[in-house]
């Protein structure tokens, strides 16, 4: 018979894979929600690009021999005034922030007239100043990290949460519906279990990619290719912390929504899962400027995706540092698969009233 | 051929399944009858190892069965089911896939078995929204799209019309005229004895009889007869070697304790008038299995 070849695990894991893959492409849901988050993602990358970029400019006028001088400095947004007095009555209005009139005498040639406080940066930004040599750079600009805190706490919460719900859903839809028997029957319970972290993990890779991919074109397309370097490494670290701790979240997933035989149960079976991926966004979101809490974080598996590629960003850990971490997760995460497929196995075939942990881990 | 020997199977200290001995021959529609929670479905599950044995062996021709064998199975769970959002054929065809094969092979067999049972014109349907009736011809077809090699499935007529009862029963005749084995539970007593070759008799999880139809008709039906005279008839009383079922003016049933007292009860009956009809009467399966569970 030609027609037939004994499938091989990996042949089982593949279209079980596949199937979880087609059908989430399938759900409206989830396709309009991911195109939400994509928009938003790319609104405020272009949004803060836009507000740097307006706001770094200073509007100045200037008059006489001063225009060329402001001109030439590339933060300043000129206007043309024709006499010193047109350039003060420009202040009083505040259409300008300051006036850059030619000053004989003084050092630099010009001077500046304002409202009722001295123009402290428009001052700094006129001053020609000395070359600056740092002997401890890397100190992060504690606005910056804020944000990086909230982007990788938040990247990794709504992916871990958005596929985790779905492999409970798909779980729990196959012990509903009783095709579990069949699937049994025809394939192991580990290849339907390790094809349903694999679709899901697979699903949850390519959204983060693309999340990421606009970002990086957002932040080069409105002029901050700076700040997308200083993210580089980090990204790089989240992304790998990313897939072992997506998968042994995937794995605990599934275990525990195997435990119910209703889709009204998954909420409450899954919800210690659920606390142990919003720990870590809570507390980078809280903790982002305290050294000890985001070093124990980069150590504990559950939160070490979020808190290393953090300390990373800030630069605060060594180089073999995210290396040991990554090691501590994919020790965890491979006890976390053994333990899972055990109480899925077990637990899969028992519908009914909830099955107890304890009962499924024995047999 | 598929062999069971000694079963057991206990759930948390009930023992459910007790020295279950029975075998599946090749190309026979086998019926499996019990009463509800008499271990059926407990057997079916232990054969595709959908559930492990506490102990006792399950062999094909010989061999224990391995993951591979019950691969090529076709399986019908009592509780049904198939996923409510994917499409019957897309639904048929990843089933046959996840049975190892290939993508051609999987369409072509998903199409020529919707039409063959009547589904056909449903294939880009999605399943939440078939009949109830029509889930389980799709069902069914979960079951033999990989062309197994031998086929166990629980209740597979419960929830059918008369109509989709017989294309399923024509379905079922044409799988074991190629000389698969067929396992099938059913609660509908008339449908088993119209299809079954064999017969599986379980009780309280134990097997009270197993064997050809033939076989058991012999071995737990006594001889019924009726006869008709064409006058009153209530002289048959008392005549030795008759037991009298029932009597109603000319006509009585009644089993005889060898070939040769009915017989003589007919010559009798010639003798005193004459005789109707006269016809020894098959036991039915129901007649068995109330026999059978005594």
């Amino acid at each position: 018979m030609t027609d037939y070849r004994e499938p091989s695990f990996a042949n089982s894991v593949n279209l079980v894979a596949a199937r979880e893959i087609r059908m989430k492409l399938r759900s409206k849901a989830f396709l309009i929600s991911t195109g939400i988050l994509m928009l938003a993602v790319l609104a405020s990358v272009l949004v803060g690009g836009l507000v740097s970029t307006t706001a770094s400019k200073t509007n100045v006028a200037a008059t006489g021999a001063a225009v060329a001088f402001a001109e030439a400095i590339p933060t300043l947004n000129v206007t043309v005034a024709d006499s010193v007095d047109t350039a003060k009555s420009l202040v009083r209005e505040g259409t300008v922030e300051a006036a850059i009139i030619p000053a004989e005498g003084s050092g630099i040639g010009v001077s500046v007239i304002a409202l009722d406080t001295v123009p402290q940066s428009l001052v700094a930004q006129l001053s020609t100043s000395p070359k600056v040599e740092l002997l401890d750079p890397g100190a992060v600009n504690p606005v910056l990290a804020y944000f990086a805190a909230i982007a990788f706490g938040i990247v990794f919460f709504m992916s871990a949460m958005t596929f985790g719900t779905t492999i409970a859903q798909s779980v729990v839809e196959e012990k509903q519906t009783r095709i579990v028997e069949i699937l049994m029957s025809t394939i192991s319970v580990r290849a339907l279990m390790a094809g349903k972290v694999i679709g899901n993990s697979i699903l949850a890779f390519a959204q983060i990619a693309v999340i990421a991919g606009l970002a990086a074109i957002g932040l080069t397309l409105t002029g901050q290719s700076s700040l997308l370097a200083s993210f580089g490494p980090s990204i790089a670290w989240f992304v790998v912390f990313f897939v072992f701790g997506f998968v042994m979240i995937a794995a605990l997933y599934a275990a525990t929504a195997s435990l119910v035989s209703r889709q009204e149960d998954v909420g409450s079976a899954t919800s210690p899962v659920m606390i142990l991926v919003m720990l870590p966004y809570i507390l980078v979101i809280a903790f982002n400027n305290n050294p000890l809490v985001l070093a124990i974080m980069s150590y504990v598996p559950f939160s070490a995706p979020v808190g290393m590629p953090m300390r990373v960003f800030l630069g605060e850990a060594a180089w073999w540092e995210p290396l040991l971490s990554l090691a501590v997760l994919l020790v965890t995460t491979a006890a976390v698969i053994v333990l899972g497929s055990r109480i899925y196995s077990n637990a899969l075939l028992r519908t009914g009233a909830r099955v107890k942990l304890s009962e499924a881990l024995s047999r | 051929m598929l062999e069971l020997v000694n079963v057991n199977r206990s759930f948390g200290g009930t023992r459910v399944l007790r020295d279950v001995t029975f075998s599946i021959a090749h190309g026979r529609m086998t019926g499996f009858v019990g009463a509800n929670g008499a271990g059926k479905t407990t057997t079916m599950r232990i054969i595709l190892g959908v559930l492990s044995a506490d102990s006792g062996t399950v062999t094909r021709d010989g061999r224990p069965l391995e993951t591979a064998d019950r691969r090529r199975f076709g399986y019908m769970p009592e509780e049904r089911g198939l996923y409510p959002k994917m499409k019957v054929a897309e639904q048929i065809v990843y089933l046959a896939r996840l049975h190892g094969l290939n993508p051609a092979a999987a369409q072509r067999n998903t199409a020529t078995l919707l039409d063959q049972l009547g589904l056909g014109e449903r294939a880009d349907t999605t399943v939440e929204s078939l009949s109830l009736g029509n889930q389980q011809r799709a069902q069914i077809a979960a079951a033999l799209v990989h062309d197994p090699e031998i086929l166990v499935l629980d209740e597979p007529f419960s929830g059918l019309d008369p109509i989709a009862v017989e294309t399923v029963q024509g379905v079922l005749k044409e799988r074991a005229a190629r000389g698969v084995p067929v396992l099938f539970s059913s609660h509908q007593l008339d449908i088993v004895e119209r299809l079954c070759d064999d017969l599986v008799v379980i009780a309280e999880g134990a097997i009270r009889a197993s064997g050809s139809r033939e076989k058991l008709r012999a071995e737990f039906g006594e001889s019924r007869y009726e006869l008709e005279a064409t006058s009153d008839i209530a002289w048959v009383r008392g005549t030795p070697g008759i037991e009298i079922e029932a009597l109603d003016g000319a006509t009585v049933t009644f089993r005889a304790d060898t070939a040769d007292a009915a017989q003589n009860l007919l010559r009798t009956a010639l003798e005193r008038g004459g005789v109707a009809r006269f016809a020894p009467q098959e036991p039915s399966l129901a007649q068995i299995f109330h026999e059978v569970i005594q």
